[in-house]
């Protein structure tokens, strides 16, 4: 399929795939097993000048909007999910700051970020706050210049590598979701500590851990907007962020069918290649027109929110991420099925990339919470037509 | 007239073996649309055609390729002025590189095809004592030129004394080791004489009609052979490498001449300095030099596969080599990658565990004698063209053979 | 400072399939990519200009289409780039290739410092470098893995050997040809492909280098290819059956027959 990019676009898909292919593939394995931090792919991603894509051009970034992100991303994660995590984690942590901002704040935090010097993250969920965000606990009193934050933020990925954290934190909890806002918190902050690594199923080359707040003090210049705006920020920010973790599951669905319609061909099994086998081909063509149709889902989201900024795409975005992350999980899952039993075996590598699939269902939102959003939205359209 | 190349379009078949016979991509097929059979016709790319004359030959059954070479102009060199063949006797710290007796074993056979004497030049610091030994290996004649200003190779006095010497003596042919030394001044002196040099020959002998030394070589990585003359230039030189030839036998005791050059170093060119010599400790095993190799690749799976390799290696007195595959994964370092762009090792026995043999690899390999090819997939290169091919897992077959090798030695 | 960097276009071996019944190179469809150890010449040469300031020229010797190779070095950060191209150079052997090159380079006027790749991995020759330093009549040093230190006059590196490394300082200016272990050659960056897409190649022929005609191309060529054919394909052996310990039994029996172990 044709998806008519410019050079631009099709120089950052070359790129990331070069990086993809000469740097991040000798190296999956070992971060999917140490789960150490991918320092090294980071570096490289800055030196290519791919850390900013989607940061305007005026802050140190390419400005290529969400759609560049999005095919950056998708490269990347045709080879590991994980390791771009580093890269797409820092632009949803970024995203409040582009989308609510002031001009001093993005100039302070931007260009560091658009360069690769430093990492951002995302720190809304918390344990009795998942898909329940507005329940958040975690309070921000107002001391004189300061803001005093308190409670514990989880499954904050990049925690501890990122310098740069977007929390969120209520700051008025007799107005409930109203007075929740957004603050930008500093690594190294007193009374700002991580929580103990998780051990998770798939992604492993990324880091989850708590952010615990114990009376850190940060100046009010650090809220962003105003106070009680939090709730429109993170809604803006993972509509923004969405098509992001779409292109993560479209990268690994795409990556693992790569590598099954490979194997198919040399595979044999009664003197022929299994992809002679007509339930194998239904197969990969259901798999193959699964994610082409994700793909144009992603891509068109993407490009319709680059065109018409400001405007609304709650429910676009809701639905390329629900698309994309459960074709991901049926991709891989067949994917694995195609391989047969070495498919099962960690030598080969689709069983990793059937753990790394099952995180999109999940974070930013469940793929319950998706339907959510795109029923809501629809129920909203048609109430509004006459 | 200068050299031309044309398709005659009334003979052209748009048959394509021209375009699959060129090394060097410069045939194409274009459509004819108004051809009557509307065969295709094969276009020359001017900007990459060498004349080689492979399209030429290819195209013998239709002669739709007409290839003119010019006539050569004329020159000042008169070819039978230049007489007798030489072997660059490269030394280092004080001993003679063992290419060198190889190049002598060679070259004697030239030198009687063609009845020329066969001479040696020896370039060193306190050096004059190994001219015998030349002789003994086959030399004829042996040019000394003993000074410290030669202790240690570097190219500028070399290339000038040798560049001297050539243009003084005139041989017809200087054969040199295709070694560090050999290939980095051997080309300054081939430029400064202008003369032809043909690198890393593995194949030499005489054009019967000519007296041309017929120098034959690997091209575009080893696919193709490709056989040089340097038809109107002298000397003719080329660079062979370490273990093409063998080496001369030692006939003790025989007699020959040795020259002693006369030096006046204010003369000789010398621009560099050389600071120091720091040698290599690490290498237990020379990778060139080995006589048997143990190589592993992606097929080991983890870093820790080379420590079986290491074994291996170690029981049978060999070398460690690797695919570029593991080194680029970062299981082992660079110094011993084989390949085109690692080294070229020519081993009696080479063990492939784990490598699938692509041809970046195989360059680097292919000449060993026997190969021991260890894979699970039976149809990979390195298994067809194996000596012995094993399929099965090597970390069960490797202990094995290591056992078996330690029973019996 | 100003470090000129000389580059080759070859055919990237790593797809290319050998077609079984003429024993030639599948040409078809073949990309093309910068010579692998030209990668680290320019890799060397950003990294003087980063350390020492001054400019980066790249040149290379070919075809039009060459002209992609040097818009990917100006994408790794080399300042211009010149594409010496002429049907007239059609053919050329080691010594009219350096001819043509130092002809180039004298034509760009002054310079420091003159960076090489061992060899190309089409010809393997590695004469080009050191015929260019003779030319040009400069000093040069081949193999070198490091460059242990630089000023304005003078060069120390260290030239690789095969039993260890000598330690060689050369006045400036001089010629260098590298090998793979002086760095890591960095990936381009999209500001890097932005920058070669829109940068101005300059393109000279035989012409603007002053390239007498006796010496370039085919015509300046002392060495003539003669014939080419196809190596002699190796046969292939036999498979050994069995347990492990059974191949093991029979491996070392062959191989004792060999008397090397």
């Amino acid at each position: 399929m044709d998806y008519f990019l410019t050079e631009e676009q099709q120089m950052m898909v070359d790129l990331s795939k070069k990086i993809a292919q000469e740097k991040m593939k000798p190296v999956r394995e070992h971060y999917d097993e140490t789960g150490d931090f991918p320092w090294p792919i980071v570096h490289e991603l800055a030196k290519a000048d791919l850390c900013g894509v989607y940061i305007p051009q005026e802050y140190g970034g390419f400005g290529s909007g969400v759609f560049g992100l999005v095919l950056v991303v998708e490269e990347l994660c045709k080879v590991d999910g994980g390791i771009s995590l580093a890269l797409a984690a820092t632009a949803l942590g970024t995203f409040p700051i582009l989308l609510g901002a002031n001009d001093e704040q993005k100039k302070k935090y931007l260009p560091d970020i658009a360069s690769g010097k430093k990492l951002a993250a995302f720190g809304l969920t918390e344990p009795e706050a998942g898909s329940d965000a507005t329940a958040m606990r975690t309070t921000a009193k107002k001391d004189g210049d300061f803001y005093v934050l308190n409670g514990t933020k989880c499954f904050i990925t990049n925690a501890g590598e990122a310098e740069t954290y977007t929390v969120f934190a209520n700051t008025n909890p007799a107005r409930g979701a109203r007075g929740i806002s957004c603050f930008i918190v500093e690594k190294g902050t007193p009374g700002f500590d991580f929580g103990k690594k998780e051990n998770k199923m798939g992604i492993r080359a990324s880091i989850t851990k708590e952010l615990i707040f114990n009376n850190c003090r940060i100046p009010k210049e650090n809220l962003v907007g105003k106070e009680g705006h939090g709730l429109i920020i993170a809604q803006a920010t993972l509509d923004a962020s969405r098509p992001g973790v779409a292109a993560q599951a479209l990268g690994i669905a795409a990556g693992a069918l790569d590598e099954a319609i490979a194997y198919s061909r040399t595979r044999i099994q009664q003197g022929k290649p299994i992809c002679s086998f007509q339930g194998i081909q239904h197969m990969l063509a259901d798999m193959a027109t699964e994610v082409e149709a994700a793909r144009c889902l992603v891509y068109q989201t993407a490009r319709m929110m680059d065109a018409t900024p400001g405007k609304r795409t709650t429910k676009e975005s809701a639905m390329c991420k629900l698309y994309a992350s459960e074709v991901a999980m049926k991709v891989t899952t067949n994917a694995v099925q195609v391989f047969g039993g070495y498919g099962y075996m960690k030598e080969y590598p689709v069983e990793k990339m059937m753990r790394d699939a099952k995180i999109t269902t999940l974070y930013e939102g469940t793929s319950q919470i998706q339907r959510n959003e795109i029923a809501l939205a629809l129920i909203k359209e048609s109430a509004s037509k006459k | 007239m200068p050299n031309q190349i044309t398709i005659d379009g009334e003979k052209c078949i748009g048959c394509a073996l021209c375009v699959s016979a060129c090394p060097f991509g410069a045939m194409v097929l274009v459509e004819r649309p108004g051809h009557p059979k509307k065969l295709k016709l094969a276009v020359v790319d001017h900007h990459k055609c060498t004349f080689c004359g492979a399209c030429v030959e290819a195209c013998k059954k239709f002669s739709a390729v007409v290839m003119i070479k010019e006539e050569p102009i004329k020159l000042d060199i008169d070819k039978s002025h230049y007489h007798g063949i030489w072997v660059y006797a490269e030394q280092r710290h004080g001993e003679i590189s063992p290419v060198v007796f190889e190049l002598l074993n060679e070259a004697g056979t030239l030198a009687k095809k063609l009845n020329v004497p066969l001479s040696a030049v020896l370039i060193g610091d306190k050096i004059e004592s190994k001219a015998q030994e030349l002789i003994e290996r086959g030399a004829d004649k042996v040019y000394v030129f003993d000074d410290p200003i030669f202790a240690e190779f570097q190219d500028d006095p070399y290339s000038d004394i040798l560049s001297h010497l050539i243009e003084k003596e005139k041989p017809e042919i200087v054969l040199m080791g295709a070694t560090n030394i050999g290939r980095s001044f051997a080309s300054r002196v081939a430029a400064r004489i202008r003369t032809g040099l043909t690198a890393d020959c593995t194949a030499l002998d005489v054009e019967p009609s000519t007296g041309n030394l017929m120098q034959t070589r690997p091209a575009f990585g080893g696919n193709i052979m490709a056989t040089i003359l340097t038809p109107r230039h002298r000397p003719q030189m080329a660079t062979v490498r370490h273990k093409v030839f063998k080496p001369s036998a030692k006939d003790a005791g025989r007699k020959g001449e040795v020259i002693k050059g006369n030096i006046d170093c204010s003369k000789i060119m010398n621009r560099s300095k050389f600071l120091q010599f720091i040698k290599d400790t690490t290498a237990k095993v020379n990778l060139a030099d080995a006589d048997i190799i143990c190589s592993g690749g992606r097929g080991l799976g983890k870093p820790e596969g080379f420590k079986l390799i290491e074994e291996l290696a170690e029981a049978l007195g060999g070398a460690v080599g690797s695919s570029r595959a593991a080194v680029d994964a970062g299981w082992i370092p660079y110094s011993h990658q084989v390949g085109q762009t690692g080294r070229t090792v020519s081993p009696k026995i080479y063990f492939a565990c784990g490598i699938s043999g692509q041809i970046q690899h195989q360059v680097g390999m292919s000449s060993s004698d026997i190969i021991v090819a260890i894979n699970k997939d039976p149809h990979c290169p390195m298994m067809q063209m194996a000596t012995y091919a094993i399929e099965g897992d090597l970390y069960d077959i490797i202990p094995w053979i290591i056992k078996e090798v330690k029973k019996t030695t | 400072m100003h470090f000129i960097v000389c580059i080759k276009q070859v055919p990237n071996t790593t797809n290319v399939q050998i077609d079984q019944k003429t024993g030639t190179l599948k040409r078809e469809g073949v990309e093309s990519i910068i010579n692998p150890f030209d990668e680290y010449a320019l890799e060397e040469a950003i990294r003087l200009k980063e350390r020492f300031g001054g400019k980066t020229t790249v040149v290379t010797m070919g075809p039009p289409q060459a002209e992609t190779a040097l818009r990917e070095a100006i994408g790794r950060g080399i300042d211009s780039a010149v594409l010496i191209s002429d049907r007239a150079f059609a053919g050329a052997d080691t010594w009219a290739t350096a001819y043509t090159l130092s002809s180039a380079i004298k034509a760009l006027g002054d310079y420091d410092l003159i960076i090489c790749g061992k060899q190309a991995t089409d010809g393997d020759t590695a004469q080009v470098g050191p015929g260019i330093a003779e030319m040009l009549d400069i000093p040069h040093v081949a193999y070198v893995k490091k460059i242990e230190d630089m000023n304005q006059e003078t060069i120390k590196v260290e030239r690789m050997m095969e039993d260890g490394y000598d330690l060689i300082e050369m006045p400036l200016p001089s010629l260098i040809s590298v090998v793979k272990e002086i760095n890591t050659p960095r990936l381009p960056s999209l500001r890097g492909m932005m920058n070669a897409k829109k940068a101005q190649i300059l393109r000279w022929t035989a012409k603007e280098i002053n390239a007498e005609p006796n010496n370039i191309g085919l015509t300046g060529s002392p060495t003539q290819v003669m014939k080419i054919f196809s190596p002699p394909h190796r046969q292939g052996g036999v498979k050994l059956e069995g347990s492990p310990e059974e191949i093991a039994e029979q491996l070392i029996a062959k191989l004792k027959t060999t008397q090397l172990l």
